[in-house]
């Protein structure tokens, strides 16, 4: 799993890249009330703000990670916004990514590297 | 443009970033209340003031913000929502020793700062019986209202409590008009808790025998183990509660008494914030403020009839002309409850349109935990103000459906 430095985690599930935001962020955003997902089939470009989750406190992006086309969003997540507080690292899983080449995600940080930079 | 920024989060402070760059977008702004920005927007650690449970709130987990000037635990290890939640089904602790506690001490008669008073606000002063308390606010010569605050008479004296963010001024401006009959005396040895929820009563009892016979807006001393405590059963929750005010050597003695009780949680200024949104009271600075009237801010319900026209002592206070017009003829706005439709919250800075006219804009809002849903109030025009009216909100560039609700969105449970 990689990690951007705006609080997303990256897995890579055969072709796809499945993006979420980690337990750090969850915590920090506090109880999450409302969750707005993108398009499928929408091209996006790195930076993106593409989804936005709403917490009791106030209204946070997500932005795409990396350039590359929307093909699966968690329905589960408009429904349940709750599960990003719940599961923030699996059933709460935001979207999913077709990239042209999955090698742009070693520019990203690993575990450890993350868990440095939050301290 | 500036760098899109996602989820910024800064440290030990309540910091998750919020705005991005959606100006550059053409969408609205997000704005986020100040007790929600990181230290470095809001104000910097080292020109606040610390309360004097500061480091009971960190012992306890808060999380500390800049607010009104003043670091203060937005929340605590529970969360805002289970926060909420257990101040509407038990008993929550609130540190408001932020705001600004007076004495009004009369150099003559009770009656002539009474009378003094009462010039500074469209309210009945003087037919506040002993022992009892009422919602006050100074206007200003437009209208508009300068700050919101509780008044109680104690018998040879009034004690008053004003918003942290206003106790500056709100001092200067009663020094500056009420010295000749009065001495305005600044609290500023006593700490000031509120405790509310329906467990309140048997917790404050508990420690203050006497709090449970009290009905809704008395005001008592009580002997207690802590000294003398100034009780005034009331609160900002919409739950019934009290509002206590103990000396600064004994607070923290009384906060982990209460805080030890199996029903009572410390409870935080987001906490805060979602319950009396739910109960539909006014925050100064975003629901009202210097540009709105009481009369706009629905609060005419706090301008009793002496003082309207035909009343024993009408008008005679600043913005009498605009206020005791807009009474007789209507304002041309109001400040209303907003339901958005589905589960997106609507906040501060979000337009309303009726079709393609503007007609308002969102004051608060967010998401109710005890309600369920997103939540809101804001002023519209006279002319959409009406129960039921179905408006749009523009969120993110999109215009969202929302109607105009009744407020409280919560029933409150007052002891009257």
């Amino acid at each position: 799993m990689k990690f951007t430095k705006e609080h997303e985690w990256l897995r890579v599930e055969g072709d796809l890249v499945v993006v979420g935001i980690t337990e750090h962020a969850a915590s920090a955003l506090g109880d999450v009330v409302f969750v707005e997902l993108p398009d499928t089939e929408m091209q996006v470009a790195a930076g993106d703000e593409i989804c936005v989750i709403e917490s009791v406190k106030a209204a946070s992006d997500i932005l795409a990670p990396v350039d590359g086309e929307i093909v699966a969003v968690n329905e589960a997540l408009s429904e349940t916004p709750s599960l990003v507080n719940e599961d923030p690292l699996g059933a709460a899983w935001f979207f999913k990514m077709k990239i042209d080449d999955l090698s742009v995600l070693d520019d990203f940080m690993d575990e450890d590297e993350y868990k440095d930079m939050i301290g | 443009m500036a760098p899109a920024e996602g989820i910024t989060i800064s440290g030990a402070r309540d910091g998750v970033r919020t705005e991005g760059a959606p100006q550059d977008r053409g969408w609205p702004v997000r704005p986020v209340p100040e007790y929600l920005r990181p230290a470095e927007e809001g104000g910097r650690v080292s020109d606040l003031e610390r309360l004097v449970l500061h480091d009971l709130h960190v012992e306890l987990g808060g999380k500390m913000v800049p607010f009104a000037g003043y670091e203060m635990p937005v929340q605590y290890g529970l969360g805002v929502m289970k926060e909420h939640l257990h101040t509407r089904s038990k008993a929550g602790l609130f540190d408001v020793s932020h705001m600004g506690q007076v004495l009004l001490r009369p150099k003559g008669s009770y009656e002539a700062t009474a009378l003094a008073f009462e010039a500074l606000m469209p309210v009945d002063v003087l037919g506040v019986a002993p022992g009892r308390q009422r919602y006050g606010l100074f206007t200003n010569a437009e209208g508009g209202i300068l700050d919101d605050l509780m008044f109680a008479n104690r018998g040879d004296h009034l004690f008053v409590v004003v918003n942290a963010a206003c106790k500056g001024q709100d001092i200067a401006h009663m020094t500056a008009h009420l010295s000749d009959t009065t001495e305005v005396i600044p609290v500023t040895d006593r700490a000031l808790f509120a405790l509310q929820g329906p467990a309140a009563e048997a917790a404050l009892d508990r420690v203050a025998p006497g709090a449970a016979a009290m009905r809704f807006m008395d005001v008592a001393v009580l002997d207690s183990a802590f000294g003398p405590l100034w009780v005034s059963r009331s609160g900002y929750t919409g739950e019934d509660g009290y509002e206590v005010s103990v000396e600064n050597g004994q607070a923290e003695a009384l906060a982990r008494a209460l805080l030890a009780m199996e029903e009572v949680e410390a409870i935080g200024l987001g906490a805060r914030d979602s319950l009396r949104l739910e109960a539909g009271l006014c925050l100064y600075g975003h629901d009202i403020d210097t540009t709105t009237t009481p009369v706009e801010a629905g609060l005419t319900w706090a301008i009793q009839k002496a003082r309207r026209t035909g009343g024993a002592r009408a008008g005679g206070f600043p913005g009498a002309g605009r206020i005791l017009a807009e009474l007789a003829d209507g304002p041309a706005r109001l400040r209303v409850g907003l339901r958005p439709e589905g589960r997106a919250p609507m906040r501060e800075g979000v337009d309303i349109f009726a079709g393609d006219t503007a007609v308002g804009r969102v004051t608060s809002g967010g998401f109710g935990p005890s309600v369920e849903a997103p939540i809101a109030m804001g002023y519209v025009s006279a002319a959409q103000a009406a129960i039921g009216t179905v408006l749009e909100g523009e969120v993110r560039g999109k215009r969202m459906p929302l109607t105009v609700a009744a407020m409280p969105f919560q029933p409150n449970t007052y002891k009257r």
